[in-house]
């Protein structure tokens, strides 16, 4: 298969522009959803995607499926260029990629039976052997921890739970490497989210998958993730693994992040205040896009470029004025 | 007793269902003291919102009040008529809600909804209640509140209308703010500033606070004391320190582990989420027994025959379960 | 009103007009065409003639019968042109989006501001009388309705993560449009497409009427009111059943449409 030192993912230079109009006939806006993001995974690794809304995480997500066009960058997936002239067909990327939703209330077609649901896309995959299809189906019931009779139910038969763990058997039934998670639990009853959580983790070591964790709530990222990136506004501000980013979080928006969790265990400790609000992909702040709001701005935060990453160990960067002027004085 | 802003005693809420009566909410007793913030945590459908809707008086058929007291200082608003209820909705008891959007008139400025509380309530001037306004504004940190008022809801992020909306529920210096979920539509960065808000606003003025949430850590960090509901009931009730680092009763044990809290895997490694089996049951499907006791890992025949009453615990607060830790 | 009346009552009428139609050579005393006789031209509702004659002795009951074949004919095969077309320009109008859905939108307006009746009018006039135009004539220029509603639902479901998913699992448009879409969006076609056929069958009567539709001698229940206008004054039931067969029939398609309404409507079943 693909040699070891090529990643099952990489994303280069990915920029997603949508054009927005405002008022009839009125004037063109791009609004700059993904402006130029590298990533990579490896099989088998869960990639912990954080940020806020409309940082572009979505769209990431969106893009690596195919549904919207990429405006620039490469993503080659198992083998495959998805952006470009050399594009691989809609068909080999659902091979590759799947997406369990947020919300699995609205994630299955209310008028198909389960069976319906897991078996229309073997059929349309060319698995025209009934048997063979059902086979599968009870497979990937199973594998989801529910019984084949399910297979004939209709989507509103079943609970929270039970419906998040249909659309990953959904995900799972193309035998894909790449699932995009997004937010594969917030919608669900707490005490139900576990469950989810220690399904998905199983099925990686189990099949080797590889995840892309799209989620803002900062705990399940840190158990589930290999690797954390962090998104503001487009870009990545900072990507490591996820003890680095836990133990030493270096740009301060990540901090903001990781302080505003509220913690059960210190309750005299204030989270940090940013103020200001999130700026809007149509007008992002010139320079950092996140000087508006950081406590420890540098003037030349407020113009100019984007900073560029600065290096802080083997698999961790950050994108921030500080670190350069701290590596300077070190 | 007078200190207890509210006193909830044995509070009961039924969905009737024709001839009917369907139990959606039993026996839930609690109080809330002068400038003390509460949380009533639970999953969705256990009740709290329920609880929430009650104590404002604005319970929709075919939920009503069937039982118990609701006492805010000292006078019981259960038996009170609607229109005696809306005269203190707003003026004693206030409540904000997780969508600000769907709670705010689109068709008018925010200057003139948080004014209209003044009109209202404190029979100004529409003049003098513009000027309460902008001070109301400014209290909530709005930057430029004389701007800021003529605005309208849709061209305020969701921060900035959370903000008014905690104007608008503080105008007129409640004694008792229902936080209802006040932060799960908000960012993460933005969450924890409009929590902080509520709370110094609240102490400044010494309002009671009561949050409901289904986020268990953000409530035992921010509360004083705290009650979990579950299918209806409280089942256990203790004070915020205690009930995440000592919980008791099974069902807040379970949902505490279940929690991939940060740090955890720091501080243990990526273990298995303990879960929790089984779904919460629908309130017409409530266990004879103790309703936990289905998914309950200590239950026993004892625990499935009989409801469970509330028991004192020793360190304090108040427990419902015959098997707690 | 009870929920369920107006499906029970509409349903009724609709059911008798459709047996009066199946079983029309059965039901009917006499031809309707070729009993005309003058002999008994104009004869009044009585034993003989249950609901009188007309100007040329054909039994009126009789021509009722046999109309009821051509309206419930007409009114239907026209709704599901119709239909197939507003559906379809709706579907692809509101999945697609971009120009396309700017031009369907465009065409549904200019529809929408020309009586339906006036289209079809010229259209009669381009293409002659007789069945095959009217059908055409009807079954193109009412779909308007459909393609507004087939939108605008399309546009609530589409962001659902049913489409979406069904997108990544690598299906077509078409698939997503016909399979996972419209089994979601017909609750309120069935409605309007109901409801139309009462509109195409009293659309059909106004052409027969102005001589446009049915080719006399053949029964139609506009042809039929169109002929009895010169015995208005001495003959008044050569109009009036006609008359009441068109009522009856439109009010029936309506009633069941309204009746179907509640029966899908989604907010309704909470309420039960």
């Amino acid at each position: 298969m693909i040699p070891a030192a090529t990643p099952l993912l990489s994303v280069q230079g990915l920029k997603v522009h949508y054009a927005v109009r405002q008022g009839w006939r009125g004037k063109h806006f791009a609004v700059r959803a993904v402006d130029g993001v590298d990533l990579t995974l490896r099989a088998g690794e869960c990639l912990g995607l954080v940020g806020e809304s409309g940082c572009g995480k979505s769209s990431i997500a969106q893009a690596l499926l195919g549904l919207v066009p990429a405006t620039a960058g490469v993503i080659r997936l198992d083998g495959h260029e998805i952006t470009g002239a050399a594009q691989v067909s809609a068909m080999a990327l659902a091979r590759s990629a799947q997406m369990v939703f947020q919300d699995p209330m609205s994630s299955l077609n209310p008028r198909q039976t389960i069976r319906e649901i897991l078996s229309a896309p073997l059929r349309l995959h060319g698995m025209t052997d009934r048997a063979e299809r059902e086979a599968r189906v009870a497979e990937m019931l199973g594998l989801v921890g529910m019984s084949p009779e399910v297979a004939s139910r209709y989507p509103h038969e079943f609970s929270g739970g039970q419906r998040q763990r249909l659309c990953i058997a959904r995900a799972l039934i193309l035998r894909p490497k790449l699932v995009i998670c997004d937010e594969p639990v917030s919608a669900l009853d707490v005490s139900i989210r576990a469950q989810i959580i220690n399904l998905l983790l199983d099925l990686k070591d189990k099949l080797g998958l590889a995840l892309l964790l799209i989620s803002h709530d900062l705990g399940v990222v840190e158990h589930m993730s290999d690797r954390i990136a962090v998104m503001y506004l487009g870009r990545i501000v900072e990507e490591g693994g996820w003890r680095e980013i836990f133990t030493a979080p270096s740009h301060p928006y990540t901090r903001a992040l990781i302080s505003a969790i509220p913690d059960p265990l210190h309750r005299d400790r204030v989270p940090a205040r940013l103020g200001g609000e999130i700026p809007s992909p149509m007008a992002p702040p010139e320079g950092c896009a996140f000087n508006p709001r950081c406590p420890q701005a540098l003037p030349q935060c407020q113009s100019g470029q984007v900073p560029d990453f600065t290096r802080l160990g083997a698999d961790h960067q950050a994108r921030c004025h500080l670190l350069k002027t701290g590596t300077s004085h070190a | 007793m007078t200190k207890a802003v509210l006193d909830v005693r044995n509070l009961a809420i039924s969905l009737s269902d024709g001839a009917v009566r369907v139990p959606a909410v039993e026996g839930v007793d609690f109080t809330i003291n002068r400038g003390e913030v509460f949380g009533l945590v639970g999953e969705s459908g256990c009740g709290k919102s329920l609880c929430a809707l009650a104590l404002a008086g604005l319970l929709k058929a075919p939920m009503a009040v069937s039982g118990g007291q609701i006492l805010l200082e000292g006078r019981d608003l259960a038996p009170l008529p609607p229109r005696e209820m809306r005269r203190l909705r707003g003026d004693k008891v206030s409540m904000i809600f997780q969508e600000p959007m769907t709670a705010l008139n689109p068709l008018m400025t925010v200057g003139d909804q948080i004014g209209e509380m003044f009109v209202l309530h404190r029979g100004l001037t529409p003049r003098a209640a513009r000027l309460k306004a902008i001070e109301a504004l400014e209290q909530v940190q709005v930057s430029s509140p004389e701007r800021r008022i003529n605005a309208y809801p849709h061209q305020l992020s969701g921060g900035m209308r959370q903000r008014v909306m905690i104007a608008i529920a503080l105008a007129c210096d409640p004694a008792l703010l229902i936080a209802d979920e006040p932060t799960t539509a908000l960012d993460v960065t933005i969450q924890a500033e409009i929590v902080e808000l509520v709370l110094e606003l609240c102490r400044a003025k010494g309002t009671a606070v009561m949050m409901i949430s289904h986020d268990l850590g953000l409530v035992a960090r921010v509360c004083n004391r705290v009650a979990v509901m579950y299918a209806g009931q409280i089942v256990e009730q203790r004070s915020a320190e205690e009930i995440f680092t000592a919980p008791a009763h099974p069902y807040t044990r379970g949902l505490i582990n279940a929690l991939p809290r940060l740090g955890r895997r720091l501080e243990r490694g990526q273990e298995r989420l303990t879960e929790i089996g089984g779904v919460v049951p629908a309130i017409r499907d409530f266990p004879q027994g103790c309703r936990f006791a289905p998914r309950c890992t200590r239950a026993t025949a004892e625990c499935r025959a009989a409801p469970v009453a509330m028991t004192d615990l020793n360190e304090g607060g108040r427990v419902r379960c015959l098997h707690h830790v | 009103m009870k929920a369920g009346a107006n499906l029970y009552v509409g349903g009724g009428i609709i059911l008798l007009i459709f047996l009066l139609a199946v079983f029309a050579p059965l039901i009917a005393p006499y031809d309707p065409v070729t009993s005309a006789n003058l002999m008994y031209a104009e004869e009044p509702p009585g034993a003989q003639f249950w609901l009188g004659t007309d100007e040329q002795g054909r039994d009126i009951f009789s021509r009722i019968a046999y109309g009821a074949r051509i309206s419930l004919f007409i009114g239907l095969a026209v709704q599901v042109m119709n239909t197939a077309i507003g559906v379809s320009l709706g579907l692809s109008a509101g999945y697609i989006g971009g120009w396309w859905d700017e031009i369907v939108q465009g065409l549904t307006n200019l529809m929408l501001s020309i009586p339906t009746i006036v289209f079809a009018l010229a259209l009669m006039a381009i293409l002659g009388p007789g069945l095959p135009s009217l059908l055409i004539a009807l079954g193109m220029t009412d779909w308007a309705y459909s393609c507004r509603i087939s939108r605008a639902q399309v546009l609530t479901q589409k962001s659902l993560n049913y489409v979406q998913s069904a997108r990544t699992m690598g299906f077509g448009p078409l698939h997503v449009m016909f399979r996972e879409l419209l089994p979601n969006i017909s609750g309120p076609l069935i409605v309007v497409a109901t409801m139309g056929v009462g509109s195409a069958i009293m659309a059909e009567a106004s052409l027969s009427f102005l001589g446009l539709g049915v080719v006399p001698p053949n029964p139609s229940w506009g042809g039929m009111l169109s002929s009895a206008r010169e015995q208005l004054m001495v003959a008044p039931w050569v109009a009036v059943f006609p008359g009441l067969a068109l009522f009856a029939a439109v009010l029936g398609f309506n009633l069941l449409g309204d009746g179907l309404r509640d029966l899908l409507d989604p907010h309704g079943k909470g309420r039960k």
